[in-house]
């Protein structure tokens, strides 16, 4: 599927640095957790960098990416400091979140990065109900929504199919093929395992892009996203990708062998993009080692930007249960640290 | 002030915030050309048309999570579920999504939805039409829970569940639809969330009644007053989160006896919780144990005779609250 051309050398080379960040960054990760700087689960993107890049570089600054539990990558690719992702997984103050999310729950609502989901289907009519919004209010803001294979299984996948068809509503529903849903093989847990076909019945057309390929992933979400945009109409695009390591770092990949994964990996996005850059005199090879080395000193840089960033403080555990102000007054928190319970008015007081 | 039904107050307060904020619109099952099934959304589709009184299909889980979507970008939805049951096929977008998101994403974006639903026993509906699940939504940080009982709290309170930030669990009931009260026709009458309602005043008894059973608990006083000398003081919280404490404690700290009466099921229930937070606030104020008078613990049956002895009236009420007087 190599036969788009390259995007104008600067483009290019701007999407590799990014793959490549993405790349450093949640090998990272990956150390930080093994070192127990990372508490709960930790999902990592590895092998599915074109996917996500390929995707965002298709959208627009004005349209809403929303994702799974698999997203680190997409806030970065959206323009998230790094350091900022890295301090949320961290559990730090200066996290996209300040620690409240976590590695499956990050969001950056002013590079419209509408949040990482952990229940896998939950994201769906939440993105629909985005593309409601832009129709609403009557704007060309289209919505990008990314989820697993697994989540096709979810009933929120037809219900959402369903009302997006119903309702032209301006959505692309990708749904990333890496194969498998945690550690069910495609083969076992779909019946259809050509996946772009799953919304037919309810009237979403499907389309298909090489998820190791970011130029190919580029142009199928531009057509579907102009498609969204133009016809009022929704598509699902199935990526098809594959990652690299487990579903999370609790997964021992008693489900797949070695030689399958080494067979992928040959299709290593950011080697394969990397060959061809270099094949095309956009890069040399030379370049190619300091992108490598730059991005690698960025997610250096990450870590030590959340290990130098503070706690929360243990006294903003109640902040944001509720928007405060207005009416929410009287007793509605029970409070476990002290005696009885917090009051609205004490809270917005301490606010004020 | 005119007289309207409950279901007709609710249809107002829907009106006048829809006139009032262009960002206010519905969603529901059957809510615009059947004209809602409880016909609370009755003649909206006529007067506002099809992008703001949105008839939809039969997926309760989507249409709450659309809700929450929109509502994220800043739009008022009031998302119809046709029966409280019903939104448990929904809870996934109302607890892992709506009460948490503004939470999880670190106060980054808020989520002003309304679910409205009905709950309540009475009109032989059975077992998966009949429940009241408010203590389930109580549960929940990050939600606010409304359960009117009159038909101006109705209006009110809807009024005051839209303007706000936060999602509500908007709890209506079935039984209490047809009946009417006064209403005021003000489109700026607002009833805010956290004030609870004395609905008679007494020395002897407090009685706390949880959506319907606050207009039982109203009658009970009446017959405890006629039939035994005891005057009841019956407080309607009106909103379970946030919760009026204050009124509820300042009434046991003077009447030293406290029922509570919920058409749920009593365990993990709101009279659980409540009677909880009077003893650690109020122990040394109460003179007796406080009752609870709760729904059977069954799911609820069909038979005319069975589902009535499965969810309170007076008589249940008035025996609760003489035990409370038993020793003396």
């Amino acid at each position: 599927m190599a036969d788009h051309p390259l995007p104008e050398p600067d483009v290019a080379r701007e999407w590799f640095e990014t793959m490549l960040l993405i790349r450093h960054f949640e090998e990272r990760a990956g150390e930080q957790y093994a070192r127990a700087k990372i508490g709960g689960f930790l999902h990592l993107a590895i092998g599915e960098e074109a996917s996500m890049v390929g995707t965002v570089r298709a959208m627009r600054d004005t349209d809403y990416l929303i994702s799974t539990y698999r997203s680190h990558g997409q806030t970065i690719a959206r323009g998230s400091p790094p350091g900022r992702v890295m301090a949320e997984l961290f559990g730090r103050v200066d996290g996209l979140c300040h620690g409240r999310g976590g590695s499956m729950h990050m969001f950056d609502l002013p590079r419209r990065f509408m949040g990482g989901y952990g229940i896998v289907g939950g994201n769906l009519p939440i993105a629909a109900g985005f593309g409601l919004a832009a129709d609403y209010m009557g704007n060309d803001d289209a919505t990008v929504c990314q989820f697993g294979d697994g989540a096709s299984n979810q009933g929120t996948f037809g219900e959402t199919m369903n009302l997006a068809a119903l309702w032209r509503l301006p959505v692309v529903f990708m749904v990333t093929n890496n194969r498998f849903g945690m550690g069910t093989a495609l083969e076992r847990h779909s019946a259809v395992t050509d996946l772009q076909v799953k919304g037919e019945g309810f009237g979403v057309p499907g389309m298909e892009c090489d998820g190791m390929d970011v130029v190919d992933t580029f142009h199928v979400t531009t057509e579907a996203l102009r498609i969204a945009r133009e016809e009022r109409r929704p598509v699902l695009v199935e990526a098809l990708t594959y990652r690299f390591r487990g579903h999370s770092m609790a997964d021992p990949e008693e489900y797949r062998t070695k030689a399958e994964v080494e067979e992928w990996r040959k299709r290593d996005p950011i080697i394969t993009f990397g060959d061809r850059l270099v094949a095309e005199t956009v890069i040399t090879e030379d370049e190619r080692a300091e992108l490598d080395a730059a991005a690698r000193q960025a997610a250096d840089d990450a870590v030590a930007f959340a290990d130098a960033s503070p706690v929360p403080d243990p006294s903003s555990l109640y902040d944001d249960v509720y928007v405060l102000g207005g009416q929410i007054q009287g007793w509605y928190s029970v409070d476990e640290r002290g005696a009885g319970v917090r009051k609205g008015e004490d809270l917005a007081e301490e606010h004020a | 002030m005119p007289m309207m039904r409950y279901r007709e107050a609710l249809n107002q307060a829907l009106r006048e915030e829809m006139l009032r904020d262009e960002g206010v619109f519905l969603m529901g099952e059957d809510i615009g050309v059947f004209n809602g099934a409880y016909k609370v959304t009755a003649g909206l589709l006529d007067e506002f048309g099809e992008r703001r009184v949105r008839d939809t299909p039969i997926s309760e889980n989507t249409i709450v999570g659309m809700g929450v979507g929109a509502a994220m970008l800043g739009l008022r939805p009031v998302v119809e579920l046709m029966t409280i049951n019903f939104s448990l096929l929904a809870l996934d977008q109302i607890v892992n999504h709506a009460s948490h998101i503004h939470y999880m994403f670190g106060g980054q974006v808020k989520v002003p939805l309304v679910v409205r639903m009905p709950q309540g026993a009475g009109h032989q509906l059975g077992p998966t039409h009949s429940h009241s699940w408010e203590a389930l939504y109580l549960h929940v940080p990050g939600l606010l829970v409304a359960v009117p009982s009159t038909a101006a709290d109705a209006k009110g309170l809807l009024k005051a569940a839209i303007r706000d930030e936060n999602p509500v669990i908007f709890i209506e009931h079935e039984y209490l639809y047809g009946q009417r009260g006064v209403v005021p026709d003000d489109d700026e009458f607002v009833v805010p969330f956290g004030k609870a309602a004395v609905r008679r005043e007494g020395g002897d008894v407090t009685i706390v009644g949880i959506s319907r059973m606050a207009v039982t608990a109203e009658k009970a006083a009446a017959l405890l007053s006629e039939q035994h000398e005891i005057e009841a003081e019956v407080i309607d919280p009106r909103t379970l989160r946030p919760l009026d404490l204050d009124t509820i404690l300042e009434s046991v700290r003077r009447t030293n006896r406290c029922v509570i009466v919920e058409e749920g099921w009593p365990h993990g229930g709101v009279g659980a919780n409540l009677a909880a937070l009077i003893q650690e606030q109020a122990f040394d104020d109460l003179d007796a144990p406080i009752g609870r008078v709760t729904g059977a613990d069954v799911p609820m049956p069909y038979a005319k005779n069975l589902e009535q002895i499965a969810f309170p009236h007076e008589p249940e009420v008035v025996d609760a609250v003489l035990a409370t007087f038993r020793d003396l």
